[in-house]
């Protein structure tokens, strides 16, 4: 049912991630390496953008970009309207790994977020409790984090990239390291926290299914130097019960042209 | 949204029955506060039956008359000896232990500061670097009586020695130690707006914990080293001096008093630190580890 609902059009609006012929190329010892090469990219407010590739095409080396984390070489980025010269605040990011505060607690790391921002105490100690029972870590928030699963510590960040409501999320294969059933239940969790968030969110991964489930378009790149071999719509609406979504006709299309582009660039990943 | 609910309840199963251990940590502080007196047995069983043997063995040795008391005094006699001049062995351990924790706590100041200036500019790192290894190469020992001439007899060049021994322990472990920051983690709280002193504070000093205290330990022994050092090459007073004097009149006994309460010195300050490693680090790897073996044995 979910398929049949009308697709709002993501680039119509404005542009909240735009980049331009973007090049960068790292030098090192060995020689240059270009990582990515003429990259063109405009991500709109509200849109869930996944962007799947071989490893080393450069998808964290973009996400990166786009936080200002990484020097661009050419071209340009901007985000939300600026240009990106430096790191940005106006994001929030999830790495692959949770890269959590050993000596702080589930509260301590996502408050982590607002005591460095000087972001209002109450407030963020509200918008903390309401993250933790969102993302069903209620109960935990006295654990440290080598007392949690790696699912839990990876839910701890995503609430820490949350808690200042940032209007771009930037998540660089969150899931990764996860077991196939707690990665499906994440990315349920994901889907509600998009639909009711309204953020703007760009992940990048390696299961095709997750990329093709959560996005309203993906970007599949290819291998070294990393360029944008084909962008995909995803009509699939923006209510979806994962169940019947795997199932859908148009879920299983898109799948397997993600597939076949990932398995023309290389043999398996 | 049935596939919402389908999907939160096996997540509070996996969450009580995949890892019971964050229950049992939970509850381990409340459950382990009557245990703390069998705890600490346990730990120190081991090095106090070490002990009682070494003073047993001490004990026959010298008892049985194999050997002649001005080349090992009898534990009795040391601790008469001990018990007869214990307002002149209180008096020269005082200054020692002053001289120490001096001598420690300025090295520990400088040190991270150094460590810290190193971290943040390479150029500084660069410079000091070198500086600092000579300095550590250099024999303290060989350096000492520099110091008496420049800073005369007083409590100064024992503390300036006992620096010098404990600054480079403490400049490494710091500098490791702040290194040892997960770089994304700085990613992070770049994305944060956070400034550099917030990051430090709350991130960079934090984990960089673990690695000074175990340098500080190493740091804490040298101390003592270095304070006697000082003294043996001149001084009127402090545990060095009472040695010193001791051994030109052949008494052992008195020799041997001075050299255990050093060392016990040098022990109080190690278990001094690994106290303040246990109310910092709760939370490290090595503090968690040595938990688990302690309440298994
Ligand atoms: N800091 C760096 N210095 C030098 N080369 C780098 C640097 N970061 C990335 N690269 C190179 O750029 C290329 C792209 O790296 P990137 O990490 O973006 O790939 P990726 O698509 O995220 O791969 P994966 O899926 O394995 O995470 C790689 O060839 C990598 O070696
Ligand atoms: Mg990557």
């Amino acid at each position: 049912m979910t398929a049949t609902l009308p697709e709002p059009s993501a680039t119509l609006t404005t542009p909240v991630v735009e980049v331009n012929d973007l090049n960068v190329t790292f030098s090192s010892k060995r020689g240059r390496v270009t990582a990515l090469d003429g990259i063109n990219l405009s991500v709109g407010q509200g849109e869930f953008l996944s962007i799947a590739g071989p490893s080393g095409c450069g998808k964290s080396t973009l996400l990166k970009v786009v936080a200002g984390l990484t020097r661009a070489s050419s071209g340009s980025v901007h985000l939300r309207g600026s240009s990106v010269s430096g790191p940005r605040r106006d994001i929030g990011y999830v790495f692959q790994r949770a890269a959590l505060l050993e000596w702080r607690n589930v509260r301590g790391n996502i408050l982590l977020q607002a005591e460095m921002r000087g972001m209002d105490k109450a407030k963020a100690a509200r918008r903390a409790d309401e993250l933790i029972e969102m993302t069903g870590l209620t109960g935990f928030e006295q654990s440290l984090p080598h007392e949690l699963s790696g699912g839990m510590q990876q839910r701890v960040s995503l609430c820490r990239a949350l808690l200042h409501e940032p209007d771009v999320l930037l998540m660089d294969e969150p899931f990764g390291a996860l077991d196939a059933l707690t990665r499906e239940r994440m990315n349920i969790e994901l889907h509600r926290i998009w639909r009711e968030t309204g953020t703007t969110v760009i992940l990048v991964t390696h299961s095709v299914a997750e990329a093709v489930y959560l996005a309203n378009r993906v970007v599949v790149m290819s291998p070294r130097p990393g360029r944008i071999m084909e962008v995909l719509d995803v009509p699939l609406g923006k209510d979806r019960n994962y169940g019947t979504t795997m199932e859908d006709p148009v879920f299983t299309q898109i799948s397997s042209r993600v597939r076949d582009l990932l398995g023309a660039t290389h043999a398996g990943d | 949204m049935s596939a919402l609910d389908n999907v939160r309840r096996p997540a509070g199963e996996a969450r009580s029955g995949r890892r019971p251990k964050a229950h049992e940590d939970l509850t381990a502080p409340t459950a382990a506060k009557p245990a703390r007196a069998s705890k600490w047995l346990a730990e120190l069983w081991r090095p106090l039956v070490f002990v009682i043997i070494l003073l047993a063995a001490w004990w026959l040795v010298t008892n049985q008359g194999w050997v002649a008391p001005f080349i090992l005094p009898s534990p009795q006699d040391t601790w008469t000896t001990a018990v007869e001049h214990a307002a002149y062995l209180g008096q020269h351990t005082w200054i020692t232990t002053v001289e120490t924790v001096l001598g420690f706590l300025i090295a520990v100041v400088i040190g991270e500061l150094v460590a810290v200036l190193m971290i943040y500019s390479k150029s500084i790192e660069k410079t000091a670097y070198p500086l600092i290894l000579f300095a550590q190469v250099i024999p303290k020992i060989a350096i000492a009586p520099l110091f008496v001439v420049w800073l005369g007899f007083g409590m100064e060049p024992k503390v300036v020695v006992a620096v010098l021994m404990a600054f480079f322990p403490i400049v490494i472990s710091g500098m490791a130690g702040l290194k040892s920051v997960d770089p994304e983690i700085l990613e992070l709280t770049s994305t944060m707006g956070a400034n550099p002193f917030k990051t430090f504070l709350k991130v960079r000093l934090p984990a960089s914990l673990p690695q000074l205290l175990s340098g500080l330990k190493v740091a804490a022994t040298l101390a003592v080293t270095g304070a006697v050092v000082g003294e043996f090459v001149g001084a009127n007073e402090g545990l060095g001096y009472v040695i010193l004097q001791a051994n030109g009149n052949i008494d052992t006994a008195m020799l041997f008093a001075a050299l255990i309460i050093m060392s016990a010195m040098g022990v109080l300050l190690f278990a001094i630190i690994q106290v303040a490693e246990w109310f910092l680090i709760p939370w490290h790897a090595s503090r968690r580890s040595t938990g688990s073996s302690a309440a298994g044995a």
